[in-house]
């Protein structure tokens, strides 16, 4: 027998059943929880009688609908303050550990779950949320899942699962100084295109992705979903490791060894076969910006808006003018005398410590463009406490940045941290669909160095271009 | 659940790829609580044109949603099976489909049908010439039909999802029937949880 990927030790791991004709009985260990997706679910079991079977593989935080404003400001939409208090009653009804809104804890779910630790190694991860993806940069096999699943782990903590087909995707060779993560996954989505992914689990390999902090393979793997992929993993390293050490769902001294010994066990054997592979070369990336309504609509930042005329087909042609028309944008438009109205430093891919830092980098000394309006949503409470201990703050304020409260914010729109029809902005998130971060707003994806030059000029900017 | 064998309606071409679900349901609709009531909210950015496809008059009553390419990408939210549904939506053709949406649509019982690309063109053309058309998508003989057009194509369904969709299963029941292997799993994939450790502290 050939050797196995890193998602089949995972998978066969946790297989519970095999009933024959039907998919595979897959266990879950851990169960995240948020307001949006959960509802619904706990209804569902209130109506069958049943109970969460295992409260202390559930977590629970409040993140999607929760205003940035400080905690005492009360939540003024009626509908989103309803959904958070049921998220609160059901938790406690059913025994599910919750950090709501203002919880030190608290924060977006992907940007908790590592951080806390307890998000691990060789674990199998759910959550209603397609971005689950993002916990497989621990060697974890994360995925997404529906509001029927939700109500199905609650139940059973287990989920009928197809095996699924497995793709390597290599970086060779170490990325440019200036480029990041985000531009990493871009260019991954960009060659892949939002169906390359469909069916698979990717492996993210090669010399770039083990050269990447944990924060960075966060990044990569939680736009998994954007090429259609449900998971994306990273083999387990030393990075791994030295990342769960002393975190507060992971355990200390003696126990802390063992586990690490067992979590090493998590890559994919040197002579185990993908069912496809993709090989990019890492070297060559420059910074990339989306200019279209889906993440796989690329160009680099030094490009130029791209014309319907170099479509290779009618319904691509068409896809790509109104795109277009929709972004607002003339063909051939250098990328840099694109001017944007806001910039949005937040989401479950960006908003991490490593993320402010490299944003407040670019922005020391420097002061926001005349019209535009700068946000800065920290990941979570922790990253926040742990931005404002180094002074990342003070360093966004001085430059006319607003600093806010942790949530999801204006990745979606859900709050209300919103663009208004027409407004363009440059978003360190994951989605650029047509009314993602409000109705009629316009959103270019970029990394995080980007955004904040950006900020500065007005325009899209690379970091070097307003260095003081 | 309830079962279903076959849907039969009007069909209503949608014409765009990368569909995702974002623009079935925008995310404002998510702050319900409830399961139901979110029909009003499909393709809701889409509909305040007179001239989507939805607001035409001829394709009123619909049953079926054609798209096309990579249709219910991106969010995991099933509020977009919910509002197809709600709306009257009973199955969805297209020729591939975001894998999450498709997996929830399962769970719903709205019918996943996966039609090649030419065969989709072949439906498309046939609905957009005579609207009033009835569609057939029969689950038991796993056949879409245009009978007045005497035009038919087979679509594939994993057998599980078919005799779910048949037999109108409830997916918690099913696995429900090995409680006695998830306990023994559990037994030998013990210990502390990282939940506990952290709920303890
Ligand atoms: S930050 Fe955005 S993408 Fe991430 S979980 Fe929140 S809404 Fe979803």
């Amino acid at each position: 027998m050939g050797g196995r990927t890193l998602y089949d030790k995972l998978f066969d791991e946790h297989v519970v059943a095999t009933p024959p004709g039907e998919p595979t009985l897959l266990y879950i260990d851990l169960h995240l929880v948020h307001e949006v997706t959960s509802p619904q679910a706990f209804d569902g079991l209130r109506l069958n009688g049943r109970r969460v079977r295992r409260p202390d593989r559930t977590l629970a935080t409040a993140d999607h609908n929760v205003p940035t404003d400080p905690p005492a400001v009360p939540v003024a939409d009626p509908v989103s303050r309803r959904q958070l208090e049921v998220l609160e009653e059901n938790c406690a009804e059913f025994g599910v550990t919750l950090f709501p809104r203002g919880d030190a804890n608290q924060g977006i779910v992907h940007v908790i779950g590592p951080e806390l630790g307890v998000s691990q190694p060789g674990m199998t991860i759910v959550c209603g949320d397609s971005h689950t993806s993002t916990h497989g940069a621990l060697g974890a096999l994360a995925f997404g899942i529906g509001t029927s699943e939700v109500e199905h782990v609650l139940a059973t903590q287990t989920l009928p699962q197809q095996r699924a087909r497995t793709m390597a995707v290599t970086l060779e060779g170490r990325l440019a100084p200036g480029v990041s993560a985000k531009d990493l996954v871009l260019a991954i989505i960009e060659r892949l295109g939002t169906g390359g992914g469909a069916g698979h689990v990717i492996e993210y390999r090669g010399e770039a992705i083990r050269a990447l902090s944990m924060e960075g393979r966060m990044t990569v793997c939680n736009m998994s979903i954007e090429a259609g992929a449900r998971a994306g993993l990273i083999a387990v390293d030393e990075t791994t490791i030295e990342y769960l050490r002393g975190r507060p769902g992971v355990p200390e001294g003696p126990p802390f060894d063992e586990a690490a010994a067992r979590w090493r066990t998590y890559v994919s054997d040197d002579d185990a076969a993908f069912d496809a592979e993709v090989v990019i070369d890492a070297a060559a990336l420059s910074p990339r910006v989306t200019w279209g309504t889906n993440p796989a609509q690329v160009v680099a930042l030094d490009g130029v808006v791209p014309s319907p005329e170099d479509a290779g087909s009618d319904e691509e042609r068409d896809a790509v003018e109104r795109a277009l028309a929709y972004m607002g944008l003339t063909p051939g438009t250098p990328l840099r005398e694109v001017g944007v109205d806001v910039v949005f430093i937040g989401s479950c891919t960006n908003s991490r410590l490593e993320d402010l830092r490299a944003a407040a980098a670019v922005v020391a000394g420097r002061s926001v463009a005349a019209g535009v309006r700068a946000l800065v949503v920290p990941g979570s409470h922790r990253v926040k406490a742990a931005a404002e201990a180094e002074g990342l703050d003070r360093v966004f304020a001085a430059a006319g940045f607003e600093w806010r409260e942790p949530g999801c914010s204006m990745c979606l729109g859900m709050n209300p941290d919103q663009l208004k029809p027409g407004q363009r902005c440059a978003s360190t998130s994951n989605r650029n669909f047509e009314g993602r971060q409000g109705r009629g707003g316009r959103t270019h994806l970029v990394s995080p160095a980007v955004a904040a030059a950006t900020a500065i000029a007005g325009r899209f900017a690379a970091p070097a271009e307003v260095a003081p | 659940m309830r079962p279903v064998r076959v849907v039969e309606g009007r069909a209503v071409p949608l014409g765009r790829n990368d569909v995702d679900t974002d623009q079935i349901i925008p995310s404002e609709w998510l702050k319900r609580v409830e399961r139901t009531g979110f029909g009003r909210g499909l393709f809701s950015e889409w509909r305040d044109d007179p001239d989507f496809v939805l607001n035409r008059p001829e394709y009123a009553g619909a049953t079926i949603l054609i798209g096309a390419e990579r249709f219910g990408t991106g969010s995991s939210r099933e509020h977009a099976v919910w509002a197809l549904l709600d709306y009257g939506f009973a199955a969805v053709v297209a020729s591939s489909f975001g894998d999450i949406f498709a997996n929830n649509a399962a769970k719903q019982g709205l019918v996943i049908v996966r039609l090649e690309p030419a065969a989709l063109a072949e439906l498309v053309a046939l609905v957009t010439a005579d609207p009033a058309r009835h569609v057939t998508v029969d689950v038991e003989r796993l056949v879409v039909e245009v009978p007045d057009a005497g035009w038919h194509h087979a679509f594939a369904l994993e057998p599980m999802t078919r005799e779910r969709l048949l037999q109108g299963w409830d997916d918690i029941g099913l696995s429900l029937r090995h409680e006695a292997e998830i306990t023994a799993f559990e037994s030998r994939h013990g210990g502390e949880t990282p939940v506990a450790r952290l709920a303890a502290r």
